[in-house]
């Protein structure tokens, strides 16, 4: 145990001794670094400042304008869109209102044609029923008159078939009292 | 004996990247804990956190540092 | 220890976690002078050439509408445009190229330092302390030429008790040095803490038992350091911004 011991030790003092140790502390390299480091700076220094960065600052310009612009284009389309609706929604509006005012000419056309036909009908039907009545009138007059007719004769005939000798003025009395009664 | 000395010596120094674990988690933590209450205000401080983690963390690369040189200069 | 033992007795268990941050010269040779072409060279170059891939190759079209590449770049331009204006306020968009520069290039050097065998050039403290110093000595000169001697407001905490203000004044002035310093060795820490700790596992792997186990905790580990990559980066640009906040608006 204790050799093994011994021995790693002796074994990473080894590895100490031919290690290098920490390279970023020789410092004999330190001035070639640096040279090599502000090279590299000062270049990367000019070509960003000189053409990379104002290159893409004007590409990032460029393209806020665009977008700017795209963006007032959009919404002056907008705009342009709502105003149609507007147009379209008036547009509609006024034709149903006029839809609206024929339908009601239309209407009231139509009542004055029917008023003045339903006026006609009941003139004439007022007329028609004026003359059947007459009519009617008539028949039932004539209807009477027959029924004295039929009756006298009847009367008379009934009389003579008694065996009576009747004459013509008491039937006829007889019968205008009967039929009127 | 003493490139010994020195090793455990470097052990010693690793410690400090175990606190400055500690302290970076703490800086982390606490910025988590005060984004989760106030959520609108985080994005405007991630750069503190950075820095804060940034200024925890150099402690402990200093105590590396030290590992180092007591592994390979002394 | 003792599983090293174990491991070294069967010959195959050898850490070399830091061997991937070695500078070497790309041309053979030994000598690394200040004009060297190296790995470094290399992968910062390949950085160079990815960004420009990016963000002047993808956009050329210049397109309204854009593909993939063109919006990535976009993004993080969006992104890092949107962070400074928020974080150090209008009048820090005159530095946008210059923390764009800083943000691609970290960004770009993490990602690429992900790919395997590749070399990590943020990994080296040599180049996050020079971005750091950038950001320290321009947020310094910024704010000495903007404010003057009011610059120096910033150390005075006018919100506390008189007799707290001297000592708040030390303590300030400590941190605001000290800021460089946590700024770079941050950046280069998290990198290369992550790259070595996947190599300490792939070494592991040597031990056949160990292997699976291994294997997933670099898949886990990978998928963290994809997150540390970008939020590295993120970091130091933020970071950036706040310390040209208080270098614009020294008040506190």
């Amino acid at each position: 145990m204790a050799t093994e011991t011994h021995e790693a030790a002796g074994h990473a003092a080894d590895a100490a001794a031919s290690a290098p140790g920490m390279p970023q502390l020789d410092f004999s390299n330190w001035g070639n670094q640096i040279f090599w480091l502000l090279v590299t700076l000062v270049v990367i220094y000019f070509v960003l400042s000189r053409i990379a960065l104002p290159r893409i600052a004007n590409v990032l310009a460029e393209r806020q304008g665009t977008i700017t612009n795209d963006i007032a284009a959009a919404e002056e389309l907008k705009a342009k869109a709502v105003e149609a609706e507007e147009a379209y929604n008036k547009a509609l509006a006024d034709a149903r209102a006029e839809a609206q005012r024929i339908v009601a000419e239309a209407k009231a056309e139509i009542q004055v044609d029917l008023d003045a036909a339903t006026a006609k009908a009941d003139a004439e039907i007022a007329a028609k029923a004026a003359e059947s009545e007459k009519a009617i009138a008539e028949i039932r007059a004539g209807a009477l008159e027959s029924v004295k007719v039929v009756a006298t004769e009847t009367a008379a005939e009934i009389v003579a078939a008694l065996g009576g000798s009747a004459d013509d003025k008491a039937i006829a009395d007889a019968i205008g009292t009967r039929v009127k009664g | 004996m003493e490139g010994q000395l020195a090793h455990i010596g470097a052990g010693l120094a690793a410690i400090g990247s175990g606190a400055a674990a500690i302290g970076v988690g703490n800086v982390a933590g606490n910025y988590l804990a005060g984004a989760l209450r106030n959520p609108s205000a985080a994005a405007s401080q991630t750069a503190t956190l950075f820095i804060g983690i940034a200024f925890a963390e150099a402690l402990g690369i200093f105590s590396f540092l030290v590992a180092l040189l007591l592994m390979f200069a002394v | 220890m003792a599983s090293e033992a174990h491991g070294a007795e069967e010959g195959g268990l050898v850490f070399h976690p830091m061997d991937q941050f070695i500078v070497k010269p790309l041309f053979g040779g030994d000598t690394i002078e200040w004009y060297t072409v190296t790995n470094v060279t290399l992968w910062m170059a390949l950085a160079v050439v990815g960004i420009i891939a990016m963000m002047v190759l993808g956009t050329r079209r210049r397109a309204m509408v854009p593909n993939r590449t063109q919006s990535i770049g976009e993004l993080a331009y969006g992104f890092v445009y949107k962070m400074v204006e928020d974080v150090a306020g209008k009048d820090a968009v005159k530095f946008f190229p210059y923390i764009m520069t800083l943000f691609m290039f970290i960004v770009f050097a993490n990602f690429l330092g992900l790919i395997p065998m590749s070399f990590t050039t943020t990994s080296h403290f040599a180049v996050t302390v020079v971005l750091a110093l950038l950001v320290f000595l321009t947020v310094t000169i910024v704010g000495f030429v903007k404010n003057g001697a009011g610059f120096l407001g910033l150390f005075w905490v006018s919100s506390a008790p008189l007799a707290l203000r001297p000592i708040l004044a030390i303590i300030e002035l400590i941190s605001y040095f000290v800021r460089p310093v946590s700024h770079s060795i941050r950046l280069a820490g998290n990198v290369m803490a992550g790259h070595a700790v996947i190599k300490v596992f792939a070494g592991f792997a040597a031990i056949a038992v160990v292997s699976p186990v291994s294997v997933v905790a670099i898949t886990a580990m990978y998928g963290l350091e994809v997150l540390v990559a970008f939020i590295q980066a993120y970091v130091f640009t933020i970071l950036t911004c706040v310390y040209l906040k208080d270098a614009l608006h020294p008040s506190h």
